[in-house]
């Protein structure tokens, strides 16, 4: 049982200043911004939720919003289940774990600007050793700067690379937590592979996995750096997500009213979306 | 259900082992009745997992074979070996209720549901979890857990053997008790092989018809409680089993006569000792008695209630001798005359016991 | 070797080649680069190292980074350490819902932020220091700092606070000489944590900075995008960003795996 303690406030309280001085001033500079309209020499008039009403009307909000829900969503279902995958044939124990530990985490140790670099290199159509490998080994057209499909994959299978071995990580940290007990009542009592999968491994690895789906959520919503460096968003709009949108109305266009109402709108998203998945995975465990 | 047998086996983790030390367990030829209520007992480290996890198929021996019922399962996973094992911690599917996880086995087997539920319902019933089929198994207590998991043993009717793996660690010590008279009732209304692995000298002996006692991965005695109790075959068994355990007392050995502290102390048997080993005398606690003449002179250091029995703990010299007696005990100081009963002390050499039994 | 063992082969396998294409890119001259296709490297050269090691705005970028990641890391187990105790010891007024507000910083889109944190900082005179860049990573590396410690300081039995207590020991002095050692490992794991994901943070980090603090990531910007055909140097610096990370990563080997798991959530 904790104790009860108000005095722990001063506990929190250095965590608490640090992290409301970076979260609750700028949320309220945006909130400030998204009520507001200006033309320049810093002049603001009071504009309502009028942004709020443009933004949900706008049809390149929707477009970036659909582009970035489908984003998302293709790389939870393919980084989840292979990252399980991975973690389920990793070894348990002996040498090559912390070498399969150590070369598997080196993309989540790369700059995200970098990673982006890195597969423009890769992939460039006539150097690049996948560009080279599609097109003249292959004789398969690839060009990420003319197709938006295969800016599309590219940028998946970049993510893929970058970010499935965090799913890795986690799942592997469920997986040898397993007392080796469960493994031989399971194997008396005849069950099969998948029974094992089923009844055992996934269910202790629901808490890390929750965990795996809520940080790749919430990253992949706001990614930017990557595919910016990567594709810039383009061929066109194609690969432009929400948070690339939003950088292209603010500061390229220097819109901070929609761009600051857009962002709310979407931070509401995340949390919602969030808040939902865990509060449903957990559920069960009150 | 079936007779084991235990064929030469040998084991060792290392992949070649050099010497004798290398090895988990010694060599070691074993028969265990079928229907049986087996304990292995021993501290910790003393390779009774080891064996049992040999007899359960999870680990393969270096040497030798298992038999049950005389087929030869040495190669074969523990699945095909129909037996069933409750682990120290209780080990069961979280998400299944009571109702599946009982039904699990059967179902891997692919028993068709009418049997299954029949089968379920029955063995439920008898371990009085009839009521909470519905409920989830992971919201249960440990003892109610651990009762789930020889549940998932005692489902199958082909099955050869149960194996408890220290099955009362995690319970409470009211519920101990219950569980192990649960244990015993079962064992009498079905009776399986069942094999109980334990430190606890306790535990082993209110379950086990046959307590087998290890010690550094050989078996030392295998007997009745009574057996390891009055005649322990080695010095570690008459030390490891009762409270205060067994007087091992050094001995000169001349001849049938044998001295303790220039004392002839009678025995029971002839001693045959081989030259050049280690004499000693055992004799438990409570066969030692005081008495005005003859016998061993010793002074009493302390002496505790136990409650019915007092526990006197004298210096016969410099070596200490426990006695339990009866009665009002004499103060710490007094000068005593300890008796040892001859039909109960027996002389050991070097740890095993070394007399022929004589007429009887 | 075993088929299941094709799985995790073939993933390292993918994960390293372009990781071996930007290594053997770094070696190669700018002519070779640009005169087509070649998978090794055909005269090797260390140019675009030299470069680097040489031009004090490429060195400077990484001695900022270094330096604003290693303040950051400081600063946030400063902070997450007292702060995750009271989550796991103690319950106070609101602590379930500060934990989950904590947590949502890390959902924040920072590409929103970027112009309020630049205003902000500008305004309190910070703009282009290091201080500024580990002060902003804050908002995403405390909520992750407490959020881990406190899973491994959970793991602690209570009783180790009370008889230190009991044996005359102050808070702080229980603190510092008692809890703080206990969970070294714990500490170690979320020092690497805090690490990998302000080292790997550009977008603040570029806001936040203009000359004397900028980061290595946002020299290597300016090279992408102003000559394509630097691409061999960019490369090696891109190497180099990636050397910090797998030092790091060998000496927590052992821990990386538990480090998450112990986390509450």
């Amino acid at each position: 049982m904790k104790t009860q303690n108000q005095r722990a406030w001063f506990f929190v309280l250095p965590v608490l200043i640090l992290v409301a001085f970076n979260a609750l001033v700028p949320l309220m500079t945006v909130v400030n911004y998204s009520v507001q309209e200006t033309f320049g020499d810093n002049l603001f008039f009071w504009h309502g939720l009028g942004w709020f009403e443009d933004v949900l009307r706008s049809e390149r909000f929707h477009a970036a919003l659909g582009r970035q829900i489908l984003f998302t969503a293709t790389i939870l279902i393919i980084e989840v289940p292979l990252g399980v995958a991975i973690a389920l044939t990793m070894p348990r124990k002996g040498f090559w774990v912390p070498v399969c530990l150590v070369l598997m985490s080196l993309p989540l140790l790369i700059p995200w600007n970098v990673v982006g670099a890195m597969w423009n290199i890769f992939t460039l159509p006539d150097i690049g050793l996948l560009g080279y490998f599609l097109n003249t080994v292959l004789g398969i057209d690839y060009n990420m700067t003319q197709s938006p499909v295969a800016a599309w994959v590219t940028v998946i299978v970049m993510d893929v690379w970058h970010w499935t071995s965090l799913v890795v990580l986690l799942a592997y940290a469920g997986l040898i937590s397993i007392p080796e007990a469960y493994y031989q009542a399971a194997k008396i009592d005849a069950a099969s592979n998948w029974a094992i999968f089923r009844y055992i491994q996934l269910p202790k690895m629901k808490r890390v996995l929750t965990i795996a789906i809520l940080l790749r959520f919430m990253d992949s919503f706001n990614i930017y750096t990557e595919p910016f460096v990567l594709t810039g968003g383009g061929p066109g709009n194609s690969t432009t997500f929400l948070s690339i949108d939003l950088v292209k109305v603010a500061l390229g266009q220097f819109d901070l009213g929609p761009a600051a109402a857009m962002s709310l709108i979407y931070f509401a998203f995340t949390l919602l979306v969030s808040w939902l998945f865990y509060t449903i995975m957990t559920k069960d465990e009150q | 259900m079936a007779r084991i047998t235990l064929d030469g086996l040998r084991h060792s983790y290392m992949p070649e082992p050099q010497g004798e030390e290398d090895y988990a367990l010694k060599r070691m030829d074993l028969e265990w009745k079928d229907g049986g209520a087996y304990a292995l007992l021993g501290p910790s480290g003393c390779g009774k997992s080891t064996l049992l996890n040999i007899i359960s198929g999870l680990l393969h021996p270096s040497e030798g074979r298992v038999l049950f019922n005389d087929r030869d399962v040495t190669e074969e996973p523990p699945d095909r070996r129909n037996i069933a094992q409750v682990f120290q911690f209780p080990v069961i599917y979280d998400t299944m209720t009571v109702y599946d996880n009982l039904a699990f086995p059967l179902r891997n087997r692919g028993v068709p549901a009418i049997q299954v539920d029949a089968r379920v319902t029955e063995i439920a019933e008898m371990l009085e979890m009839g009521d909470r089929l519905r409920t989830r198994a992971a919201g249960l207590g440990p003892d109610d857990k651990q009762k789930i998991s020889m549940g998932r043993g005692l489902v199958r009717d082909d099955v050869n053997v149960i194996m408890f793996d220290e099955p009362l660690t995690v319970i409470d010590p009211a519920q101990k008790w219950k569980l192990r008279s649960k244990l015993k009732e079962l064992h009498q209304k079905i009776a399986v092989t069942m094999i109980y692995v334990t430190h606890d000298q306790t535990e082993a002996l209110t379950f086990a018809d046959q307590v087998v006692v290890m010690q550094e991965g050989q078996v030392v005695q295998i007997g009745t409680p009574v057996d390891l109790f009055e005649c322990p075959r080695h010095t570690f068994v008459g030390h490891f089993i009762g409270s205060p355990g067994m007087n091992i007392l050094p001995c000169a050995v001349e001849g049938q006569r044998v001295a303790f502290q220039g004392v002839t102390v009678p025995t029971a048997g002839v001693p045959d000792v081989p030259s050049g080993a280690a004499a000693e005398i055992g004799v438990r606690p409570e066969f030692v008695s005081l008495s005005t003449e003859g016998g061993i002179p010793a002074i009493v250091r302390k002496a505790a209630d136990i409650g019915r029995h007092t526990v006197v703990e004298a210096m016969a010299g410099d070596v200490p001798v426990s006695a339990v007696l009866d009665g009002t005990a004499p103060e710490a100081g007094s000068e005593v005359r300890l008796r040892f009963d001859p039909t109960h002390t027996r002389v050991y050499a070097d740890g095993w016991l070394a007399t022929r039994e004589t007429g009887a | 070797m075993r088929p299941r063992s094709l799985v995790p082969i073939l993933y390292i396998l993918f994960l390293m080649l372009p990781i071996y294409w930007l290594v053997a890119m770094s070696f190669k001259t700018t002519n070779e680069i640009l005169g087509g296709f070649s998978l090794f490297p055909q005269e090797w050269t260390l140019d675009n190292y030299r470069t680097i090691f040489t031009d004090p705005t490429w060195y400077w970028g990484y001695f900022n980074s270094i330096f604003y990641v290693s303040l950051n890391t400081v600063i946030s187990l400063l902070a997450a350490l007292p702060a995750a105790y009271a989550f796991s010891r103690y319950s106070f007024m609101g602590d379930k819902h500060l934990f989950f507000w904590l947590l949502t910083n890390r959902m924040a889109p920072v590409a929103v932020f970027a112009l309020p944190f630049f205003q902000l900082y500008s305004a309190v005179g910070l703009f282009d220091t290091h201080l500024a860049v580990a002060l902003a990573h804050c908002l995403f590396n405390i909520p992750l700092a407490v959020w881990i410690l406190e899973g491994f300081m959970s793991g602690i039995p209570r009783e180790l606070d009370e008889s230190a207590f009991v044996d005359g020991y102050s808070f702080p002095r229980f603190f510092t000489t008692i809890f703080v050692p206990t969970i070294k490992a714990g500490i170690g794991v979320t020092a690497f944590f805090l690490f990998m994901f302000s080292w790997v943070e550009l977008l603040l980090a570029k806001t936040l900075t203009a000359v004397h603090a900028k980061p290595i990531a946002a020299v290597m910007t300016r090279t992408a995008s102003s000559a394509g055909y630097e691409l061999g140097l960019l490369a090696a610096a891109g190497v180099l960003t990636i050397i910090p990370g797998a030092i790091v990563i060998y000496f927590v080997r052992n821990y990386i795996a538990k480090g998450f798991a112990l986390g509450r959530v």
